[in-house]
């Protein structure tokens, strides 16, 4: 009961920061020197004054600010946003909603590959404290950090796609004969083209997860109960990975949501460099042809999934912690 | 008390000596300035010379990083890169951490409803992969490097208010800001003169730490055509030409990253030693 009661009080804290999601959209839309469609219309040589009018009521430019967002704000809620300025004017929840699926498959899989590397790299280094392995993979850390991923995916590229010959490098499968292909030799093409961007794309986030759980399991093996159940004589193993692990990974989950924007930020690069008809493609491409309906649409839509990771992550934390959701502190 | 915070101060300049990741660092980025300063000087080439006899050359004696395809000399363009790159990591922060700094103070030092607003906010401008945002707003702008700076400041202060916030809830029930309450001091007097300085050490480790950041934006930025435009060098720009001719110039894809790399290295690594060095609270 207690769970549902703060879940609900979770959703309802949703509404707010939703309400505050759209508001600085809007206002960013609203930057634009003159207006949305003034590029447009600048374009355009055989446009007359009253042409520019038209333009501007069949937008609902010529309306007050508030009744503008009001209509924005309607067309967002049931998904409507706008026709894309694009010559095919096809409508933009369509062109966001056609690439949705490929970008999310990219992210889950590296954050997958994110916890499964980068879990293990951490509790060894917090295990071994100051030795070798933790010294290098330190090093390793801070290397990853400062390595822009679109350098890195270029290096990997120049390696695995051209002077190896060992991956492809751009688009999602193979152009030719994918038709003919059976059902597993299209799952191995598919998985080819994604090692690399999936790689990519998890490269910060396993430096960063490496470092957080290290300095997490440090802070637990200094506790009393770690203590306790080696006096016990339970074997190293069983305290590490069942009393030692299981405590230090809680923060964790909290990390992993606070990590969904990079990830999705980073779908920008990746998409672009590997030729990836995702999001981050749609985002890059809108913003090189202007298109204000699709980039504004794209900015809600993927602030609102970074808002479903974090809230994911919190009803994780509460599901496996029940002092958040009782609202109980340690000391009280 | 006093000796006891000189010998602090020495103990930890001594961790600061002692820690080579940090040395490293700062030899980074004291070398990284000089280059930047002295680009003129230091530069074989000039940077924008085209020279249509030597169109992508490998890396020679000449011309040590090789040369681009239109034959512009690659090291020189990397050291007039590191202005562009060294300026907006500055600006950028300083940006960032102006605003964060500010809008951390007023939430920390008030508390209630203000401490509400300004925190509801960070949380909603955390929702935005800062990517996504800073591409929407350039869109609507033009993409010169100043608007780069300020953008990339405008959507990174929400990690210094955080920061600041949570060193003012402590500090604002401190007996010095009693004191000065009692003396009659005004709330800017106070949160700016008596309360700031206590918090200068973790704001001064996050802006080193996040020059790092604001470089490696900007370098993504430029490499996707949207930050910095060409002809005026910059790291992420050279990598787009990388790109371009990745299956035949090798050297116009390395180099660049490589120039990346090692400023961004260089700001972390001094960033990290001085967190031990002025706040050996945390480890």
């Amino acid at each position: 009961m207690d769970f549902f009661l703060w879940l609900l009080k979770r959703l309802l804290a949703l509404v707010p920061t939703f309400f505050g999601i759209t508001l600085i959209s809007f206002f960013v839309m609203h930057l634009a020197p003159g207006e949305p469609m003034s590029i447009q219309a600048d374009f355009n040589p055989k446009m007359t004054p009253e042409m520019r009018q038209r333009l501007r009521a069949q937008y609902g430019l010529d309306k007050p600010l508030y009744i503008q967002y009001g209509r924005w704000f309607n067309g967002l809620i049931h998904l409507d946003l706008g026709r894309s300025f694009s010559p095919d004017r096809r409508k933009v929840w369509d062109k966001i909603r056609e690439r949705l699926p490929v970008t999310i498959l990219i992210n889950v899989l590296s954050m997958i590959l994110i916890l499964v590397v980068a879990i293990p790299l951490g509790v060894r280094a917090a295990v071994r404290q100051n030795s070798l392995f933790d010294q290098v993979t330190t090093v390793l850390v801070f290397i990853a950090y400062a390595a822009p991923a679109f350098w890195v995916a270029l290096l990997l590229m120049l390696l695995f796609g051209i002077k190896l010959d060992l991956l492809p490098i751009s688009g999602l499968h193979s152009l030719m004969g994918y038709d003919s292909m059976t059902t597993f030799q299209k799952v191995l093409d598919w998985s080819k083209h994604l090692v690399l961007p999936v790689f990519v794309s998890a490269i910060g986030g396993l430096a960063g997860f490496s470092r957080y759980t290290r300095s997490s399991m440090l802070e637990v093996l200094r506790q009393d109960y770690i203590t306790t159940a080696r006096a016990k004589g339970l074997s190293e193993r069983k305290v590490i990975y069942r009393h030692a692990l299981r405590n230090a990974l809680l923060p964790l989950i909290t990390i992993l949501g606070l990590s969904v924007p990079g990830l999705i930020g980073g779908s920008v690069i990746f998409e672009s460099i590997f030729a990836i008809p995702g999001v981050g493609q749609l985002m890059w491409s809108s913003v090189m042809a202007r298109d204000y309906p699709v980039l504004m649409g794209n900015l809600v839509i993927v602030s609102v999934l970074t808002l479903l990771g974090n809230l994911l992550a919190d009803i994780g934390y509460a599901a496996v912690d029940p002092r958040v959701r009782t609202g109980i502190q340690e000391g009280d | 008390m006093k000796r006891e915070s000189i010998e602090r101060k020495r103990r930890s300049i001594g961790a600061f000596c002692q820690n080579p990741l940090a040395i490293i660092g700062l030899l980074i980025v004291l070398a990284l300035a000089l280059v930047a300063i002295f680009a003129p000087l230091i530069a074989p080439y000039d940077p924008q010379a085209i020279d249509t006899f030597h169109i992508l050359e490998a890396p020679s004696l000449l011309h040590p990083c090789g040369t681009d395809s239109l034959g512009r000399d690659c090291l020189s363009r990397l050291i007039y890169g590191a202005r562009i790159s060294l300026l907006v990591g500055f600006v950028a922060v300083g940006i960032a951490t102006v605003v964060g700094t500010f809008l951390g103070a007023l939430a920390g030092f008030y508390g209630g409803i203000v401490d509400g607003l300004i925190m509801r906010f960070v949380d909603i401008m955390l929702c935005f992969p800062a990517i996504f945002l800073i591409m929407a707003v350039i869109a609507f702008l033009e993409p010169s490097i100043w608007n780069i700076m300020i953008v990339i400041g405008l959507t990174g202060w929400m990690g210094v208010a955080r920061l600041v916030r949570a060193e003012f809830l402590s500090l604002r029930k401190r007996d010095f800001v009693l004191a000065a309450k009692i003396s009659g001091a005004s709330d800017f007097d106070i949160l700016f003169s008596e309360i700031l300085p206590n918090a200068i050490a973790p704001i001064l480790v996050s802006a080193t730490l996040g020059i790092g950041g604001a470089i490696l934006t900007e370098s993504a930025l430029s490499f996707l055509g949207i930050g910095v435009q060409p002809p005026t060098p910059s790291w992420g720009n050279m990598l787009t030409e990388g790109k371009n001719n990745l299956e035949i110039a090798w050297w116009l894809s390395v180099f660049p990253g490589l120039a990346i790399l090692i400023t961004v290295l260089g700001y972390n690594l001094l960033g990290e030693g001085l967190r031990d060095f002025l706040d050996p609270r945390k480890d």
